[in-house]
């Protein structure tokens, strides 16, 4: 467990640096931080270690989730350098926030104990509150802030309540303690037990944004900083659906048949929501909100077809997800902010006019993520929509499998109108300037796509 | 080893003509698709004539899923990477007459589809295959949408959105089959391999399903009415090697996956339901036919004429008998040969002349002996004359039909008719006749344009003369495909 405390510490030691009068070191001090957290991460390799009395577990799925994590933040750190150059930003205390909503992320993704799946979800929460807003002297910013922090709480208290209910049925706030309550008891589970999973599931949903809870995210995910919303709907989704799956495979799994129809119902919602409403977008970045939306639908697929398969597909659809989606958002804060219109930064469809021809590269990354979003092959995402599809064929529902494929279909609509500006059309203006470490990562994560796209192997048998 | 070459040396070439910027990279892909084709034919000439797969290779891929990544080289599929061989540098070279912009992509973009067909028509895993069968859709599809016509971007998209839809359905079907495969006394074991896919136990009913999951995906690809209407724009939008592609090589994708899929692993299905799909490709034969003696616009009349075509290939398949399944197999080869010949020839006038309206042509012969007999060649082996490689297939095709079904045969052998008639009326509208004003001075070919049409005239007459040395190919493998058939 020494990446939590030690992101904790490099969280404050960042908040230091902040007096410093040169600010060229958060960068490079902050990626550094992230590594040396993801490479102690790996000493559990291969065991499984109950922490601080049994709060907090971890084996090798976890560490693959906080894998995940890092690597998303480290790609959205590395992505970060318009802070230096910002005069009005404050890169310290984001970095800061960012390596405390972390520590929440690894609890969320490690927990054995309800309570530490609350505490990490508010540490989580609360750090992304206040980054959704950092975007001062933006309306929207403010907007997406108060949203978030609104609705959040009300959801993080709901599930609070669920957890007492848990607590009220069982007894205990112990992961597999509910398990062998619910084992014991097989033939008459306490009604409140029921109550608890679905107030327990209401506040995860939402903060997976599934629907019907959902109605946060396109404001929120629209009005916060793109850099930040990158790391939202990556991190905050993978953290969420590991808790989901730790809590849904361990706790209740006894109580499958309760659950699974509800779930089941919600997975298509979320499917119809996300990928129709996406059509009707101008803008790209609420395109993204509502995409992830449909994501989480997939992954709630997953979760609805739990079974032997389940944590391999997840592990590996939110991998290839938040790839595509950091280097997508990745195109969107370069071009956005030089391909500014008369209202100022421009993050429509018609603002990627024209890019491939004038960035390659950029044209390529882009194509690339939304080739892997859509869940065209040899892309990851392929892979990933296959395993999700597979657990769903496991198990027998097919109905569900058949209701993805045409969502999917839909989504190469939205998809590709991006490819279609990029590639087909006439842009206007000067080529976009990329720095060339910002071109690395980018870079980095397309290969990564394309490199789990064809040898999908590469994780097979790790968790 | 060889069929793994035949799959990663087109991408290697590719990738490296990306990084060319110099006008040599036409060249440069010539260069690659012609070893590509020396590939090929040593595959063709070194294949023996049985039923079983060669050439084989064969990697863990998801090793814990048991999906592998292995191809091969069987009886079924030879004459299709011959195919995929040969017209490829036709198509590279048939593109030099016109400079078209950003020629490294270009060129790399024709070579990843050669890939991609090479794959799906070696693959002999079913998640491979699916991999490719789309994989193959992405480079012609910005082909066709980076250089195509005025209103490339719709109809593109038209035809991707389809045909992705189409093959979705398939991977439905799939996963569906692989979850029925399994090792005795081991659950959750399964495999992905095709003939893994061919002894199953399906019920009626999955039969049923799986038969229309297959059906729509490949019917989009062929396409088989009424899943065509993307066609006739996407060809005419296109770029003529796009349309090359698509035409020659791609749309046998779909009569591939008919015969390597449906007829051995839903039997049952297309005992059930085989007179309906036949029916659709009967009706596809007659619409295409009579809309294609309509048109005024060369490329759109091809483009209609190949709907028809196909037809009869499903039809064929549809028929289960050695002689549909052969006829299709060497029809497949031989519309290939036909279609991008004619589609070439359409191009050549439309550089000469900047028109494809049949009413704006004329007279054309006049000045033009070479290209007149090259056009007359892949014309009369379209209308399946005699001694011309159309002949070969389409006698075989409707000869499966007949025995299949006297009345459903008797419609398809329209085509025969229907097909002299829109031919006929193009070369004669297009080459004789008074001259226009378009036509009044038209240069004969040139060199690199004489390259392209003497081997397709070449391919003509081998199949149409000496067709054995294609069907005692195939013959081992479709007498072994048809023991899964109803009786």
């Amino acid at each position: 467990m020494l990446p939590i405390i030690l992101l904790s510490v490099f969280g404050i030691v960042l908040l230091f640096m902040g007096f410093l009068k040169s600010k060229v070191l958060l960068l490079p001090a902050t990626l550094v931080f992230i590594l040396a957290a993801l490479a102690t991460t790996f000493t559990d390799w291969g065991k499984t270690y109950l922490y601080f009395q049994n709060m907090l577990l971890t084996n090798n799925l976890a560490i693959m989730f906080t894998t995940i994590v890092l690597l998303s933040a480290f790609m959205v750190v590395a992505l970060s350098n318009s802070f230096i150059e910002d005069e009005q930003a404050q890169p310290a205390e984001y970095y800061a926030l960012l390596l405390f909503s972390l520590v929440g992320a690894i609890m969320m993704i490690s927990f054995e104990n309800l309570i530490m799946l609350f505490v990490g979800v508010e540490i989580l929460s609360v750090a992304m509150y206040v980054l959704a807003g950092s975007d001062k002297h933006s309306p929207r910013s403010n907007e997406a802030a108060l949203k978030y922090f609104l609705m959040g709480a009300f959801a993080t208290g709901i599930m609070l309540f669920g957890i007492a209910l848990l607590y009220g049925a069982t007894g205990t706030f112990v992961v597999s303690g509910i398990k062998s309550y619910v084992y014991t008891n097989s033939y008459g589970v306490s009604l409140l037990l029921y109550m608890g999973i679905l107030l327990l599931l209401i506040g995860m949903l939402f903060k997976v944004s599934a629907a019907p809870f959902h109605f946060w995210t396109p404001d929120v995910y629209d009005g916060t900083p793109s850099l930040f919303t990158a790391f939202m709907s990556t991190v905050v989704k993978t953290a969420g659906f590991a808790a989901l799956f730790r809590v849904l495979s361990v706790s209740f799994v006894g109580v499958y048949s309760f659950w699974w129809a509800i779930l089941a119902a919600l997975t298509c919602l979320t499917l119809l929501i996300g990928n129709v409403t996406a059509v009707y977008q101008n803008s790209f970045k609420r395109m993204m909100a509502y995409s992830s939306i449909s994501h989480a639908g997939y992954l709630l697929i997953g979760l609805t077809a739990l079974g032997t398969q389940t944590k391999q597909a997840l592990v590996f659809y939110s991998l290839a997800y938040s790839l595509a989606t950091i280097s997508a958002f990745g195109v969107l804060l370069v071009v956005s902010r030089q391909r500014q219109d008369e209202n100022g930064i421009n993050e429509n469809f018609d603002a990627f006019n024209g890019l491939a021809r004038q960035n390659p590269l950029l044209g390529f990354v882009m194509a690339v993520s939304m080739l892997s979003l859509a869940g065209i092959p040899l892309t990851a995402g392929f892979w990933g929509k296959f395993m999700i599809f597979t657990t769903a064929a496991d198990k027998g529902i097919f109905w569900i499998l058949v209701f993805a494929v045409l969502m999917s279909t839909v989504g190469i609509y939205y998809y590709f109108r991006v490819i279609i500006a990029m590639y087909f059309r006439e842009g206007a203006g000067e080529p976009v300037k990329v720095a060339p470490f910002y071109r690395y990562v980018l870079i980095a994560a397309t290969i990564l796509t394309l490199v789990l796209g064809l040898a999908p192997g590469l994780l097979d048998g790790l968790v | 080893m060889l069929t793994l070459s035949l799959i990663l040396l087109p991408v290697v070439a590719a990738t490296l003509l990306l990084l060319i910027k110099s006008p040599a990279v036409k060249t440069l892909a010539l260069g690659a698709a012609l070893v590509e084709l020396a590939l090929a034919a040593y595959a063709f000439a070194t294949f023996k004539a049985d039923a079983q797969m060669q050439f084989e290779f064969d990697y863990p891929w998801i090793a814990s899923a048991g999906i592998r990544f292995s191809g091969g080289i069987d009886g079924i599929s030879v004459l299709l990477v011959l195919l995929t061989g040969l017209l490829t540098p036709l198509i590279v070279l048939s593109a030099f007459g016109r400079d078209y912009d950003r020629p490294s992509t270009f060129y790399s973009l024709i070579l990843y589809m050669q890939a991609a067909l090479m794959g799906v028509f070696t693959a002999r895993d079913a998640f491979l295959f699916y991999l490719f069968f789309e994989a193959a859709l992405i480079p012609v599809y910005f082909l066709a949408a980076m250089w195509g016509g005025e209103k490339r971007i719709a109809v593109t998209f038209k035809f991707f959105i389809y045909t992705i839809f189409g093959s979705l359905f398939m991977l439905v079907a799939l996963v569906y089959l692989y979850y029925q495969t399994g090792v005795p006394g081991k659950p959750g074991v399964h495999s992905s391999a095709i003939v893994d896919f061919y002894n199953l136990n399906l019920t009626p009913a999955a039969q049923g399903w799986v038969f229309w999951a297959f059906f729509v995906a490949f019917a989009i690809k062929m396409p088989v009415f009424p899943f065509h209407t993307w066609q006739p724009d996407t060809y005419v939008e296109s770029p003529t090697p796009a349309t090359m592609l698509l035409s020659g090589i791609m749309l046998k994708m779909g009569v591939y996956g008919l015969i390597r899929f449906l007829l051995p692993i839903v039997p049952v299905g297309l005992d059930t339901w085989g007179t309906l799909a036949t029916t659709l490709s009967v009706i596809g034969i007659v619409y295409g036919s009579i809309i294609a003696i309509r048109q005024r616009d060369m490329k759109r009349l091809i483009a209609y004429s190949s709907f028809a075509h196909v037809g009869l290939m499903a039809a064929g398949v549809f028929s289960q008998t050695a002689n549909g399944l052969q006829g299709a197999l060497i029809q497949m080869l031989a519309h290939g040969i036909n279609v991008v010949g004619l589609f070439f020839v359409a191009e050549i006038i439309f550089g000469r002349t900047n028109s494809r309206f049949l009413d704006q042509l004329g007279g054309i012969t006049r000045t033009t002996p070479k290209l007149t007999v090259y056009f007359m060649i892949l014309l009369l082996g379209s209308v399946a004359l005699p001694l011309t490689n159309g002949f070969v297939g389409e006698f075989l095709l409707l000869n499966g039909v007949f025995a299949y079904n006297n009345w459903l045969g008797a419609v398809a052998g329209l085509t025969i008719i229907l097909g002299a008639v829109y031919m006929l009326r193009m070369f004669q509208k297009s080459m004789f006749g008074p001259t226009s004003a378009r036509t009044e001075t038209f240069d004969d070919l040139s060199g690199a344009e004489s390259w392209v049409l003497l081997p397709l005239a070449v391919m003509v007459f081998w199949i149409g003369i000496y067709p054995n040395s294609f069907l005692k190919v195939t013959e081992p493998a479709v007498m072994n495909l048809l023991q899964y058939v109803v009786k």
